[in-house]
């Protein structure tokens, strides 16, 4: 099966520090994959690369076996990859629909939008709403309610939910539960399965070992820059993937 | 809302419903910084509605007249036109402390093309508007591409452009006879509309359309929205995908060609074209924006707000001067509003459900 995404010796440095060294990427269609490393193995670095975030010194970047070059977030978005950062990327003083929509907004048919580019907001708002639902965050109670009013899971919510909402061929979580509590990362977890019940293959880098043994389909380990291995959670334990990752243990086959 | 709701309604959710709306108790004081928080222009109004009906009530007809209220509006149009200026650039988190100077060293431009190069005042005035509008884009510049402090650069902008202003004018004033007499163009700003006993102005005209234009823009257009996203958060804008540095670009430039509108406006309202005016600007319009109830730290307010802020200052000149009060007085009630605006605004931040 072709990956739908893949890097293949991505190469990054920062000064004297090397964050990619030629490393290798693949996602393959309709799976949730897993990346994890220690803090400083360079999963941010690799993740930026392939969303755009930041333009490897060397290194492709394929989707769906073609070559791609992406310049910035909004490359990657236009080219179907979504992804929902650490930091969420939101606005807090602004609304749902002002977060979800923003550097996408649509605008009113006709004069009033074409000469005059006024905002469609209730197309907005609808789908909006739309989307919030489907991944069943009902209880939001106001779509134009401003993201600061949100709990921790509900903003979480409302970053995947835009996510999903956009990215048609990658959705790219970066520690989607480093924030919450245990009731709203139960949420998150999921939320992660239904958006790959949908067919919509997923990053998710996670420090958390329980979270990734239980969403994951395969684990792409990172260490010192590059890819050490790639497991599946049924043939090892969360021991072994903690000991890959530190250096205590080596993987006896390297993956192809 | 309580994570307990919130996941009991997640357990139960089935996809076919929308998001439902659900209406909170939040207490009388919650209610208050609700509507607050979601009309940040509300304090300002009910400030200014208080204060004339105040003074209103002291001084009776010689304030409550057409004629009076519109001079307020006289009085504070160059501020005013100033702080829209100033409104957009505080929305972005920044300041800018050169809206004085641009402002004067465009009026300052449109008189000397026109006097001393013989220029018709048409092609001045536009040339004008195009000095303010790239004093606009050098400090938009060095704000978002060398990344420097906006206080610093408005701070250095300000000394360099008021130096420019009074070593290219040579320090003189054109004559307001001789601009009536040879280019009104100039003093467009300052022509008279008499409704009744209202007494309005172009330039009053236009600082209400101002307003309401730039109102209109900041909420309804996309622009608008990454105005308040860049102010509230750029690192989030950008991973949005918002084009922060276009963004904070446009936004001192077109501040930049406000400011060079005020500065027109500042010869229809002195009559001359003097290099020494207008010194007052960039403090008056911070002081408007503030009280306008527009947060210094970025992204919130509303630019109807420092309309109301321009005009309480407006009024509280006015109604003291009838008074006969000691024009200290406007100043210690003015220092007083700022802090009690700024009190509100971190009030209003700290919100949540």
């Amino acid at each position: 099966m072709e990956p739908i995404l893949q890097g293949k010796n991505l190469v990054k440095r920062y000064g004297r520090v090397t964050a990619l060294d030629h490393c290798d990427f693949e996602l393959y269609p309709g799976e949730v994959l897993a990346v994890i490393g220690d803090n400083g193995a360079g999963k941010s670095s690799l993740i930026k690369a392939v969303s755009g975030a930041v333009i490897p010194d060397a290194g492709e970047v394929y989707l769906e076996g073609k070559q791609v070059r992406f310049s910035s977030p909004n490359d990657a978005r236009e080219h179907g990859i979504e992804t929902v950062y650490q930091t969420l990327a939101m606005s807090p003083a602004l609304s749902i629909t002002d977060n979800m929509f923003m550097g996408r907004e649509l605008r009113k048919p006709g004069f009033m939008g074409k000469y005059l580019r006024q905002l469609d907001k209730k197309a907005m708002e609808k789908f909006a709403r739309e989307k919030l639902s489907e991944l069943g965050l009902m209880t939001i109670q106001n779509i134009n309610q401003a993201v600061e009013t949100l709990s921790g899971g509900q903003r979480q919510g409302v970053a995947v939910a835009r996510a999903a909402a956009f990215g048609s061929k990658v959705i790219i979580l970066d520690e989607p539960t480093a924030a919450l509590g245990v009731k709203e990362s139960r949420r998150v977890l999921e939320l992660i399965q239904d958006v790959r019940s949908r067919g919509i293959p997923i990053v998710l880098i996670s420090h958390n070992m329980p979270h990734v043994f239980e969403v994951a389909d395969r684990i792409h380990i990172h260490r010192l820059g590059k890819r050490l291995t790639v497991i599946k959670p049924g043939d090892y334990t969360m021991s072994d993937a903690v000991a890959f990752m530190t250096g205590a243990k080596e993987p006896e086959t390297v993956a192809a | 809302m309580s994570n307990e709701n919130y996941e009991a309604a997640s357990r139960g959710g089935t996809s076919d419903k929308l998001a439902e709306f659900q209406d909170h108790s939040r207490g009388f004081l919650g209610n208050i910084q609700h509507v607050l928080h979601v009309n940040p222009a509300m304090v300002p109004l009910i400030v200014l509605v208080a204060s004339i009906v105040v003074f209103g009530l002291l001084l009776g007809s010689k304030f409550f007249s057409p004629f009076a209220l519109t001079l307020i509006l006289q009085q504070v149009q160059i501020v005013g036109i100033v702080a829209a200026a100033q409104s957009l650039v505080i929305l972005t988190a920044g300041i800018d402390l050169s809206v004085g100077a641009i402002m004067v060293f465009s009026s300052v431009v449109m008189g000397q093309f026109t006097f001393r190069y013989g220029l018709p005042p048409a092609v001045a005035v536009a040339a004008g508007l195009m000095v303010g509008t790239a004093c606009g884009f050098v400090n938009g510049w060095l704000v978002a591409k060398v990344k420097l402090p906006p206080f610093i650069v408005t701070l250095g902008m300000w000394q360099i452009v008021l130096a420019t202003n009074f070593l290219y004018s040579a320090n003189e004033t054109i004559r307001a006879q001789d601009i009536a007499e040879n280019a009104p163009l100039l003093q467009l700003f300052g022509a008279k509309v008499n409704i009744g006993g209202a007494v309005l102005t172009v330039g009053v005209i236009f600082m209400v359309l101002l307003v309401l234009t730039l109102s209109y823009v900041l909420k309804q257009t996309a622009w608008g929205r990454h105005v308040y996203a860049v102010g509230d958060d750029p690192e989030a804008a950008e991973l949005s995908g918002v084009n922060v540095k276009r963004t904070l670009i446009s936004v001192y430039m077109l501040a930049g060609l406000i400011c060079a509108f005020a500065g027109w406006a500042l010869i229809g309202r002195i009559g001359s074209v003097s290099p020494t005016s207008g010194q007052l600007a960039n403090i008056e319009s911070i002081t408007a924006v503030v009280i306008g109830g527009i947060s210094l730290f970025g992204g919130r307010g509303s630019i109807m707000g420092t309309l109301f802020g321009a005009l309480i200052v407006g009024v509280f000149t006015l109604g003291l001067r009838l008074m006969g009060a000691d024009a200290q007085w406007t100043y210690l009630l003015i220092g007083l509003l700022i802090i009690c605006a700024v009190a509100v605004d971190q009030w209003i931040r700290k919100v949540s459900s």
